[in-house]
């Protein structure tokens, strides 16, 4: 196992589980990312300017990575463009099809203890993995 | 406006969490996917550290009348398991594994300038209107009278 990183990335994880608990526990709204985007291109009344504001921070975050944390954009493994859009597609439709992605179901759900959402993130892993896997092995030559 | 305030502070604070976490390398991602592989079980420690805290504060919110600055929580209250959860998020795994990339991190991602992040985020834009599309044709192809009309999101 390369590349260990448990320190940082129960930090990090327990800093998204403090964001996602005070949106919860001071505006009464879940933390999932796929239907805040979503609500911003299919606005529902009511729901947009949180949303908007969210997402604002979400990237005035991401500027901030850049200086605070740099390490954090060095991909690793970037796929080719055509792959890339395949695979926002299912993104885009799958966590709208099934309701959320991996932090309204993964961490809001899961920390809920959402039936729905324990079935989604097993499910999620599961076809993430199997994917992993095609790719890495059967794929690897061709890329 | 506090409670605009809040979501853009969250916004903020959720993007340095996916950030340290190792959310926003595909590397880290796709390690994480990898079971019969080189497997990195760094992102087993993120879900630990967020649900960890998540679980409390879902607990805590039970024992509130309502949010500190909203009137109501506005929570999913659905508990049945149907086959659109399942294909959804069977579809989203796959797209997960293929690029590296969950909608959190790939938007923060977007501030690295990277065209990579931006052609993955136009394609996800254009999924989530294509599922709008598809699912304002069945409507129209199939009015349910008495239907429920889901809440956009457990999530």
């Amino acid at each position: 196992m390369h590349n260990f990183t448990p320190v940082a990335s129960l930090i990090g994880g327990i800093l998204i589980g403090s964001s996602a608990a005070t949106m919860l526990l001071m505006n009464g709204k879940i933390a999932g990312i796929s239907g805040i985007f979503a609500g911003l291109l299919k606005p529902v009344k009511g729901d947009t300017l949180w949303k908007s504001c969210f997402v604002a921070g979400l990237l005035a975050g991401g500027m901030l990575l850049r200086v605070l944390f740099p390490i954090a954009y060095e991909f690793g493994i970037v796929r080719p463009f055509g792959m890339l859009v395949v695979a926002g597609l299912l993104v885009g439709f799958g966590t709208r099809l099934g309701n959320g992605c991996t932090s309204g179901h993964g961490v809001c759900g899961i920390g809920r203890l959402s039936p729905r959402s324990l079935v989604a993130t097993a499910t999620f892993i599961a076809t993430g993995a199997t994917v992993v896997y095609f790719v890495n092995r059967i794929l690897a030559g061709m890329l | 406006m506090k409670a605009a305030l809040t979501s853009f502070i969250s916004g903020i604070v959720f993007a340095l969490g996916l950030g340290i976490s190792g959310m926003t390398r595909p590397i880290k991602v796709i390690g994480f996917l990898d079971f019969f592989g080189n497997w990195d079980a760094s992102l087993a420690f993120v879900m630990l550290g967020a649900i960890g805290v998540y679980f409390f504060a879902s607990r805590l919110s039970r024992k509130m009348p309502a949010p500190i600055l909203a009137p109501a929580f506005s929570i999913p209250k659905r508990t049945d398991l149907d086959a659109r959860l399942i294909a959804g998020a069977a579809l989203f795994g796959a797209g997960w594994g293929l690029a590296g990339f969950c909608p959190g991190p790939a938007i923060t991602a977007l501030a690295s300038g990277a065209p990579a992040v931006a052609v993955f985020v136009g394609a996800m834009a254009a999924g989530i209107c294509l599922h709008g599309w598809i699912m304002v044709s069945e409507t129209f192809a199939e009015p349910r009278r008495g239907a429920i009309i889901e809440p956009a999101t457990d999530a």
